[in-house]
């Protein structure tokens, strides 16, 4: 066995706090990382892929129909007027859907807003693709000006049969305050 | 340390500089009881705002305080340091060593503690207070919505981690490599292989809150968003990273219990401890579990169906190797030659109370009963059963047992008997209707209640003060014996107990097993 | 209460205790009015009484012995220390008895994992310390509210009677009709919190920035009461959720009536009101909004105080901003998209009004709208 030390207790402490120190360091590295493609694999929190889904040409599946709920809500504190153009759509799987989000700043100041999606029930979000979404990047609004928020989406055709009704929510945080380098360390 | 015999130093410095593993297990000890009284009184106040519906005593953001410092300081001040003091006292004589493997760090790891708890207790005089968001901080109440003393509500939980890691390193590097010869691992005595596990467990787990905290420390200031859904974190994996921690944690706080009753069953049965080998690995089998099943604490957060099954699953199998000890112990006490001294009867009380918080235990892994039972006082009975008459009834077991050992003075055992029978009634009375109210749809952590659960919460609140009376009882008890108990001076204080330490003079010279002791080969463990 | 007052309750609880006890306090999960909620009921039962006997012959065998293998009456303690057989025997049965209670907990929870359709749908929106409630359907306006505790702060402090509902009672309480499967959809503004009804069997999490389901069918009509379960705060405690179970006809026309009742408001935004009537419409929404924390006569907790405060007492615009846009940082929420302007205009008036505040200001629903707009 390696030994770092004569001393044998020396030898064995300094293996141990190596050991507490992988746990630190394995906290950052990997159980973040672990949990973020859990997410993404199982759907946890409903949360959906963070980036643009490169959709693969497809048949529609003509035969099946789903129900698209969409829900907008503000976070704490954030003063937006934000809804969707429609309560809920209805579609067949395999088709790109187009679908819009308004948001009006009432503010006199210019703010920075960021969409966090959230899929229901979680089953679904791995079967929920969006091809173009706001919510990829922060959204920029001047204050007192509106403005419409594209999304564009398929909902794939192995989405299991039991599932009917997918409901897609948007939470609006107020990132003003965050913008800029502080994000990119996340 | 030279080559003579000399006792301690005199004077404060004998503390402040003390490598010896005797005095460190004292201090340790004293510490976790006045934590413990300290932690103790926070639940009092708890129990006195709860003693009547409406608001009398204290505001909902005190009362929140009360409840968050409460939890902190039982789990990290109260329960984890006593069982490090008893090793530290117990472990080398146990295993025929002269002290501990790394005795200065020994010294440091018990003084950063004052320290770090002088931190934490120190936010309740704070703006905005001390921390109020519950012993378990989930963001984003402990991160965006926190006082401001959150800060050093992190740098203290960083201060005991380290205390706790040192001290678990130490007593690995002294289970490994300071056993006298002829000690194999599989004759350790059963307290000794608890605690071995158990610093494994911290080892490996400490680090994790310390990540947790960090983050949460980053969020706070450095505008991270590891907890924040604004920047692309999430809240619930704050819960993951807890409860990663937070499981094994709480076998950390019940391992080393079942090893010092595994000492004192078979010592007043008269008889070994039945079935040594598969206590030994029933232990491990738990610590192995206890890393997998963590968010069995989190089956309402909305987990996918799979998630939700596969730790309801994996949390019922804890089941079977905890049900092993319980009926080894039982086993142990079938046709021995018992007799009840307060150690024997505390121990029993931990079997019969801890079992009942076991059966609990298992009610709540069941995922869809447990979407009735989650965060109610169901909840909060089934973690005192397990941590109240678990942890802190096996460590009052073990004071009673070891004390003449370490003083040379026994106990007065009616004394004894009083705060056992006095303890056992008042925890019950408090602790057993909290179930009823849990079920009937009482949540805790809730200043107030409804009217409906008032009965129960007044006889809850009347139990939970008679048991912390009987600590006074327990605190006078150790000083009188200390002071002016009857001498005793057999090596062996209990004609059952087996076991190097009871090979030593009593009471327990400043310095055992300079020369290591030969252990006979034939010897079964303690 | 006095202190002999305190002695003679406890002396009166106790003594009626044993009586109590089995007539009138709930010592048991309560099997509820739905499906799964029985089933959930059965399942904690059967674990339940498994556990029972399991206890009794457990400890059975240890009183056995206690009583019987006492050193004082003499006995020689045997020495034996293992048996394979059995240490194989007592490993081998529990893991049976846990696969037999797996089996119906793994049914009861793929029900509550059912996915199939609802026929209405409710937005659960969890804020500190009330919930919001949303009915999700096809029209441009629907219907929303917040849900209050509406227990006065006097019964809370003792200094009036506590009601029969204490802590357990709504301003507006949700409306769902019986026999109709309602989806939840459940997420939070702030902090976690836990949306629960006892005798629904609903608890789940709401979390901020994520959506989470749940779903409930009820049977009987009633009023069922429930708390938040997750701490979230000082007002933890005062944050219940009531539901009122009613037939498919009440449900509809008390639809019918909210959105009437919304379209008379928006209506309402652009009429003049009287200092009497803002006074009176602001006080009422003061003791449901604010007076947790800044106190009922204004004098400020968790809160600042209002009485003689700089906000309240100075310009109209900074008392705005402060009231409809929050404070960061702070508990203080930003309170534009939880109250209607005439709403907001009625509790600014009459915190500039009262608690000595005699600023004699009246702010009308149309200035809070152009404000709103900047």
């Amino acid at each position: 066995m390696l030994r770092l030390t004569n001393n044998p207790g020396t030898d064995t402490a300094l293996k141990l706090a190596a050991v507490a120190c992988v746990m630190f360091a394995f906290v950052f590295v990997v159980m973040v990382p672990l949990y973020d493609v859990m997410c993404d694999v199982l759907g946890i929190n409903g949360k959906t892929s963070g980036s643009a889904y490169t959709a693969v040409p497809a048949q529609v599946d003509t035969s099946r129909q789903v129900t698209v709920q969409f829900i907008a809500t503000n976070n704490d504190g954030m003063p937006w007027v934000f809804r969707p153009e429609v309560r809920q759509l209805t579609v067949h799987p395999g088709e790109a859907v187009d679908m819009l989000f308004h948001a009006t700043n009432p503010t006199g100041a210019a703010m920075v807003a960021q969409a966090i999606p959230s899929v229901t029930p979680s089953r679904a979000a791995a079967y929920f693709h969006k091809t173009e979404c706001f919510c990829f990047d922060q959204q920029p609004l001047e204050g007192r000006s509106a403005a419409e928020m594209p999304l564009q989406f398929v909902v794939d055709q192995a989405l299991p049969s039991d599932i009917r009704t997918i409901t897609l929510s948007y939470t609006l945080f107020d990132v003003t305050d965050m913008t800029g380098d502080k994000i990119a360390a996340r | 340390m030279g080559a003579h015999h000399h006792g301690p130093a005199r004077g404060i410095t004998r503390w402040l500089f003390t490598t010896n593993h005797k005095d460190i297990g004292t201090m340790y000890l004293w510490f976790s009881f006045a934590m413990f009284i300290l932690g103790g009184a926070f639940a009092m106040i708890i129990r006195a705002e709860l003693f009547q519906p409406g608001m009398q005593l204290v505001e909902p953001g005190f009362f929140n305080q009360m409840t968050t410092l409460h939890g902190l300081v039982m789990v990290f001040g109260a329960i984890m340091p006593s069982f490090v003091g008893l090793a530290n006292w117990l472990i080398p004589m146990m295993i025929g060593a002269p002290d501990m493997a790394l005795p200065r760090m020994n010294n440091w790891s018990f003084w950063i503690l004052p320290p770090g708890f002088l931190m934490l207790a120190s936010t309740l005089f704070m703006e905005g207070g001390a921390p109020a968001f519950g012993w378990t901080f989930y963001a984003p109440l402990s991160t965006t919505y926190a006082a401001p003393s959150v800060t050093f509500f992190i740098f203290a939980i960083h201060v005991l981690g380290m205390s706790s890691i040192m001290g678990s390193i130490n007593i690995i590097a002294t289970v490994m490599n300071m056993r006298a010869p002829g000690m194999s691992y599989m004759k350790l005595p059963l307290f000794v292989w608890t605690w071995l596990i158990t610093a494994f467990l911290l080892v490996a787990v400490m680090p994790v809150l310390a990540g947790a905290v960090t983050m949460m420390l980053m969020d706070i200031h450095f505008g991270t968003s590891f907890f924040s859904a604004a920047g692309g974190g999430d809240p619930v994996l704050f819960q993951h990273i807890f409860w990663f921690f937070g499981h094994p944690e709480v076998y950390i706080i019940i391992l080393p219990a079942f090893g010092v009753v595994s000492q004192i069953i078979p010592a007043f049965s008269r008889k070994p401890l039945f079935g040594y080998a598969s206590m030994v690995y029933a232990t491990a089998s738990i610590a192995f579990l206890s890393f997998i099943v963590w968010a069995h604490h989190m089956y309402t957060v909305g987990m996918p169906v799979a998630g939700e099954l596969y730790f309801m699953y994996a949390t019922m199998l804890i089941a079977v190797p905890t049900g092993v000890k319980v009926f080894n112990w039982i086993s142990t006490m079938w046709r021995g030659a018992l007799s009840f001294e307060t150690p024997m009867l505390f121990s029993i009380g931990f079997l019969v109370l801890f079992t009942i918080g076991g059966f609990t235990g298992l009610m709540l892994s069941i995922a869809p009963a447990d979407f009735q039972y989650h965060d109610t006082y169901f909840v909060v009975a089934h973690f005192h059963y397990v941590m109240v008459a678990g942890a802190v009834f096996s460590m009052t077991a073990a004071v009673y047992f070891w004390l003449p050992k370490w003083t040379g003075r026994m106990y007065n055992e009616t004394m004894g008997k009083l705060h056992f029978w006095v303890s056992f009634v008042g925890f019950n009375i408090t602790f057993f209707p909290q179930h009823f109210v849990g079920l009937a749809g009482m949540p805790r952590r809730v200043p107030d209640y409804a009217l409906q659960f008032a009965d129960f919460n007044m006889m809850s609140s009347i139990g939970a003060f008679v048991y912390g009376a009987s600590q006074i009882l327990f605190l006078y008890n150790v000083i009188a014996t200390i002071v002016a108990g009857e001498k005793v001076s057999d090596e062996k204080v209990w004609d059952g107990a087996e076991g190097l330490e009871w090979t030593v003079p009593t009471p327990a010279p400043y310095h055992t097993f300079e020369v290591p002791p030969k252990v006979d080969t034939a010897a079964a463990h303690g | 209460m006095s202190f002999k007052k305190s002695l003679f309750v406890a002396g009166a609880a106790m003594s009626s205790w044993p009586l109590l006890a089995l007539a009138q306090n709930q010592v048991n999960m309560s099997p509820g009015v739905t499906e799964i909620g029985a089933e959930i009921y059965d399942l904690h039962m059967l674990i339940l009484i498994i556990c029972v006997i399991i206890g009794l012959l457990v400890f059975g065998v240890m009183f056995y012995s206690i009583i019987y293998h006492r050193k004082s009456r003499g006995v020689v303690p045997a020495q034996f220390h293992e048996s394979t057989k059995v240490e194989i025997a007592w490993t081998a049965v529990p893991f049976l008895i846990l696969v037999g209670m797996a089996v119906p907990a793994t049914s009861t929870l793929l029900e509550v994992y059912d996915n199939d359709e609802a026929e209405l749908d409710i937005l659960i929106t969890g804020y500190q310390w009330k919930w919001r409630y949303e009915y999700l359907d096809d029209s441009g306006a629907p219907v929303a509210f917040f849900s209050n505790l509406s227990t006065s702060q006097e019964a809370i402090y003792n200094t009036e009677d506590k009601g029969q509902n204490y802590l357990l009672e709504v301003d507006e309480p949700l409306v769902i009709p019986v026999d109709t499967k309602v989806r939840f959809l459940i997420t939070a503004n702030d902090v976690i919190h836990s949306w629960w009804v006892p005798e629904m069997a609903v608890k789940r999490d709401a979390i901020p920035g994520f959506i989470n389901e749940a779903w409930s069918k009820v049977s009987e009509e009633g009023i069922y009461r429930g708390q938040c379960t997750e701490l979230c705060g000082a007002y933890h405690g005062f944050m219940p959720v009531v539901v009122h179970a009613v037939s498919q006809e009440e449900f509809d026309s008390w639809m019918a009536a909210k959105r009437a009742e919304k379209a008379t408001e928006l209506a309402s935004a652009s009429v003049e009101m009287s200092l009497d009537a803002l006074m009176s419409e602001g006080e009422a929404i003061y003791n449901t909004q604010c007076v947790a924390c800044h106190g009922a006569a204004g004098e400020g907790g968790v809160g600042k105080a209002i009485a003689g405060s700089a906000v309240a007492l100075g310009d109209i615009n900074t008392h705005l901003d402060v009231s409809i846009k929050g404070v960061a940082g702070t508990a203080m929420q930003a309170f534009g998209g939880q109250l209607s302007d005439t709403e907001m205009a009625a509790v600014i008036t009459y915190q500039r009004n009262a608690f000595g505040n005699n600023t004699g200001d009246v702010v009308q629903p149309a200035d809070v709208a152009s404000y709103k707009k900047g």
